[in-house]
């Protein structure tokens, strides 16, 4: 800030020019919407825990309904619209969106409470999957 | 109108999701292996920490930071319709081990993908999926212009139990990925089958 070592006061109170627009953040205060604003603050969802990261979304038929929902935000209201066009998992929803994870986890959250969506719960943790599974998982690569 | 849909009547599939993690050092080659068998180009996930989060995020050198931005790379492979398995490429830097928790829960498997270069990028992830008792295999990535080396003698330097399988790879390489990971679900497959035997008297 060399440039405001001798501030002009003259300068101050003239109307921006261009170029001379000094801007009062930069990259390093990173983005200017936090991202948790549109969670109103909110890090996790209450009473619920973490979806995980490949649990997928599934709209429930009552999200099709006319007339609900009007506290929904837009991004709740594109969640439920993605996963209309096919069920997407919590990291989709994230990248596809371009938001953080725990955005999404706080936003679905919302929608399961709302009853619009509910959620698929994989393998229990700390378990390992069935067997049959394995042998299913192990065929379909095989055959890609 | 809410969501401007009219009736639809089929109701969606749900898939039985699954996961494998790719592990290794910085610089291996982790989305290049995601991205050879993904249906998809590779995704990113990102998770915004804060000094409101965990508090084992361990901010020590970079005080002035109050948020740290967490990037993991991630692939789909559809084996069925409602059955899908996600490739997660693990972040690379020790500070967010913890992440690593939540996306080793439930993982069915993992490959830890090394570089005979520097073998010692590998050593944490190994002795991470050990001591969790998750399935893994070791992938040496051969790069070109690196030397090779014996398997065994690579699997002497990672001082691998004798049931950890070690194969060579080309993370670029379609085909060879996908033995990679047949290996690591045939591994667990070996666990599982053993953890469902009675104990022999």
């Amino acid at each position: 800030m060399s440039d405001a070592a001798e501030p002009n006061r003259s300068d101050r109170d003239a109307p921006a020019r261009g170029a001379d627009v000094h801007h009062w953040y930069d990259d390093e205060a990173g983005p200017v919407v936090r991202p948790y604003a549109m969670t109103r603050g909110r890090t996790s969802a209450a009473g619920r825990h973490r979806l995980d990261l490949i649990a997928v979304v599934v709209p429930e038929p009552a999200a099709d309904d006319p007339g609900r929902d009007q506290t929904l935000s837009p991004e709740h209201v594109e969640i439920v619209e993605r996963c209309f066009e096919q069920p997407q998992s919590i990291a989709e929803l994230a990248a596809g969106l371009d938001l953080p994870v725990g955005v999404v986890r706080v936003l679905v959250g919302d929608l399961v409470d709302e009853e619009l969506v509910h959620v698929t719960r994989p393998v229990p943790p700390a378990q390992l999957p069935d067997v049959s599974i394995l042998r299913e998982v192990i065929n379909g690569l095989r055959a890609l | 109108m809410a969501f401007g849909r009219s009736s639809r009547k089929k109701p969606p599939v749900e898939p039985v999701t699954l996961k494998i993690l790719v592990a290794g050092g910085f610089g291996v080659g982790k989305t290049t292996l995601v991205g050879a068998v993904s249906e998809i180009r590779p995704l990113r996930t990102e998770e915004v920490l804060t000094e409101a989060g965990r508090p084992v995020d361990d901010l020590h050198g970079v005080e002035a930071k109050t948020t740290t931005t967490v990037a993991m790379d991630f692939g789909r492979i559809t084996l069925r319709e409602d059955l899908v398995l996600y490739l997660f490429g693990t972040p690379g830097q020790d500070r967010f081990w913890f992440l690593w928790d939540e996306l080793a829960q439930g993982a069915l498997g993992a490959v830890v993908l090394a570089d005979t270069r520097r073998l010692e990028d590998s050593f944490a992830a190994i002795d991470y999926f050990e001591r969790r008792g998750i399935p893994f295999t070791v992938a040496v990535n051969c790069f070109e212009g690196a030397r090779s080396y014996p398997t065994e003698t690579v699997r002497a330097a990672l001082d691998l139990d004798p049931e950890v399988e070690l194969v060579l790879c080309d993370a670029r390489d379609r085909e060879s990925v996908k033995s990679v990971l047949v290996a690591v679900v045939e591994h667990a497959l070996v666990l599982a089958d053993r953890s469902h035997e009675p104990v022999a008297t």
